[in-house]
């Protein structure tokens, strides 16, 4: 099955998603393995994951007292999230409550809000937010009156934001800190591919309890989360993201005709090659269970031979664990082919090279903690 | 084994190599670092903790502190701060390498910890009974600190009060500690064999140099306290000694706005937080002089040992 078996070499280094295949190998772990999967799990951001895998299958017993805290602490954290974004989601309903537009909720806050097992041990960053393009205005505006702000980008920033993104530049309130990614698509009007935002809007679902706040459909949910992980430049939480998708994918799997739905629902959105990838990789570093069938849909979509190799070549090591234990000699070239790659795709070349020109000698906003666009 | 039975050869060579590892109160740590400085900081201010070998010991916290760019040895050389491969902080200039791995090791605790309710304060106990001292920087807290455990009181941390969630017992951490300015000469007048390492200047916080831990502090760093009284020491010019009660709702918020991860623990760093109010005596402390001060806390101690 050359068609979704990427040859890679990242994969016998990286006990993450070894563990996440396989949770019982951790019975046979010495202390130096336990040093290495917290090490590693803490830099894909999936500590807390890990453990709740663990303790799907009764292993967090099991773990060395010296190394128990690590996750338990992870856990503490990611329940507090969960918790946050639930509040955090319904504070951004009262300040949209007027403006009586439906607002979609993207990602990690879209699998809270719809009890999804993609949302159990996450660690969030920020909330992603989809509204109609022509209301972006009174959207910031209502969200600055209720106390979020543009956050301290350089103009720059701001100008590459408003003038190419498919979002406005993170905003964050002033006073909890949270961030907010408002979109207005999920690809960016330069990018190769126009998913039509109409029809992800047309078949979102209404969240229960959340009068106004809707999620995307099963298959949209899928379609976006890879697009967006195979558009984005910078993966420090690349495979985080992917077993968001392996979640996604497994809680999806017994409806009737899902796959059909979804090979189907890729075509009409042109997001086949990024299912294509994620299908692929996730295969690779988690083994999700993929029926034959949905490669051999997917094969106008696949790339040829060539490109098959150099994007395993780069997404086996940019998808790894950002840690040293998981790199190798070619991992930063694959890392920095990784941001490369994504800005192509998502700008034509007469914008690209300035861009990068830019990013690489001018230091906009030096030192600071707040989100950059990538 | 101790550190301090590690030979200064043997022990530089490990710190440039795999690194060292050493344990503190209840967390493991592997240091890396090609900086004598360091390894001299080590070498002064950790002898009578427990190091092994670091090639396959788990540790909690994997830090290094080595110069960012070997082209700028010569021209205002710096060190960065590296958490497992990840740079928390801005690089340093490299006379505060050693500074810098104490405020580290801060951070790896206050940010990763969260089986405690972490609360920014000293932390020091006599006959049982801990005294947590919070207070604002130049309020004396350090000063106080280290008057107290030179003169018979239990160090069991000058910067992180470890509450455990479960017991409400505070769990040692008793690092060296941090001296600024002229408490560095208040504690060399005070205690005159007390062990100050070398000092780096123009730090952030000005002038700071470490004062090694006593050895009975260190040998007893797994044996938790309970917590007695929340104290708030302030340093004042030609003040008489006083001890006065304090609200003890107005302490709880400030041990909320003071402790580092109050909000991430959410309902369960309420209830920590209030159990412990609840069991403390809760007071303001204002105090000129330090052998005063430590008499002061002494009577405290003694009234509660007679009950």
């Amino acid at each position: 099955m050359p068609l979704f078996s990427p040859a890679g070499s990242t994969r016998p280094k990286d006990h993450v998603s070894a563990t996440l295949r396989n949770p019982g190998r951790v019975r046979q772990f010495s202390m130096a393995d336990w040093d290495l999967l917290i090490r590693q799990a803490r830099s894909a951001g999936l500590l807390a994951r890990v453990r709740h895998v663990l303790d799907q299958h009764d292993l967090v017993s099991g773990i060395p007292n010296e190394a128990r805290w690590h996750f338990d602490s992870a856990a503490t954290l990611a329940d507090k999230q969960q918790l946050a974004v639930r509040w955090e989601i319904s504070q951004i309903r009262q300040a949209l409550a007027k403006l009586a537009i439906p607002v979609i909720v993207l990602k990690g806050g879209a699998y809270v809000v719809a009890g999804l097992p993609a949302a159990a041990g996450r660690l969030f960053n920020d909330i992603d937010i989809l509204v109609p393009r022509a209301q972006l205005g009174p959207v910031e505006a209502a969200l600055m009156l209720a106390g979020w702000n543009a956050t301290g980008l350089s103009d720059y920033d701001q100008r590459y934001y408003r003038r190419w993104m498919h979002e406005i530049p993170p905003m964050q309130h002033l006073k909890r800190a949270t961030v907010i990614d408002v979109h207005h698509a999920i690809l960016p009007d330069t990018a190769r591919y126009h998913p039509d935002s109409g029809k992800l809007r047309s078949s979102a679902v209404a969240v229960e309890g959340m009068p106004g706040i809707y999620v995307l459909s099963t298959e949209d949910r899928i379609l976006h989360s890879a697009t967006h992980l195979f558009h984005d430049g910078e993966l420090p939480h690349g495979l985080r993201d992917l077993t968001d998708l392996d979640l996604l994918f497994r809680d999806a799997a017994d409806s009737p005709h899902f796959w059909l739905r979804l090979t189907a629902r890729a075509d009409e959105l042109q997001l086949g090659r990024s299912l294509f990838y994620a299908l692929r990789y996730l295969h690779y570093f988690l083994d999700t269970p993929i029926p034959d069938s949905v490669f051999t849909a997917l094969r106008t979509a696949a790339p040829n031979r060539l490109t098959r190799g150099l994007m395993d070549a780069i997404f086996t090591r940019a998808l790894a664990p950002a840690h040293a234990s998981c790199a190798d000699a070619l991992t930063p070239a694959a890392r920095l082919a990784a941001f490369v790659r994504a800005h192509w795709l998502r700008m034509p070349i007469h914008l690209l090279v300035p861009h990068l020109f830019h990013k690489a000698f001018i230091r906009s906003t030096p030192d600071s903690d707040v989100p950059k666009p990538a | 084994m101790k550190l301090l039975q590690l030979p200064p050869a043997e022990l530089r060579q490990r710190l440039a190599g795999h690194g060292v590892w050493l344990r503190t109160g209840p967390f493991s740590l592997r240091v890396q670092s090609s900086l004598p400085s360091v390894a001299q900081g080590l070498v002064d201010l950790y002898g009578q903790f427990e190091t092994r070998d670091a090639s396959h010991a788990f540790a909690d916290f994997h830090v290094e502190l080595n110069p960012p760019n070997p082209l700028r040895r010569w021209f205002r050389p710096q060190v960065d701060f590296s958490y497992d491969g990840s740079l928390p902080f801005k690089p340093l200039p490299l006379d505060q390498a050693y500074p810098m791995l104490e405020w580290g090791l801060n951070w790896c605790v206050s940010m990763h910890a969260h089986q405690y309710l972490i609360i920014h304060a000293a932390v020091v106990e006599k006959n049982g009974l801990a005294a947590i001292l919070p207070a604002p920087p130049g309020s004396g807290k350090s000063t106080l600190t280290a008057g107290l455990v030179l003169s018979g009181w239990r160090l069991l941390s000058d910067e992180l009060t470890l509450i455990d969630r479960l017991s409400g017992q505070i769990h040692p951490l008793p690092r060296p500690v941090s001296l600024k300015n002229q408490s560095i000469d208040v504690i060399r007048a005070f205690s005159p064999s007390a062990f100050i390492n070398r000092a780096s200047h123009d730090t952030a916080k000005g002038t700071v140099a470490h004062m090694r831990p006593p050895t009975e502090s260190v040998r007893r760093q797994h044996e938790a306290a309970r917590p007695g009284w929340v104290i708030f020491p302030k340093w004042t010019a030609q003040a008489h000694t006083q001890l006065t009660p304090r609200s003890k709702a107005q302490t709880f918020m400030f041990l909320a706005q003071n402790a580092f991860n109050y909000s991430h623990l959410g309902a369960e760093g309420f209830r920590v937080g209030t159990a412990l109010i609840e069991r403390v005596g809760c007071y303001d402390f204002e105090y000129s002089q330090l052998e005063e001060a430590v008499a002061a806390f002494d009577r405290l101690a003694e009234q509660h040992a007679a009950v």
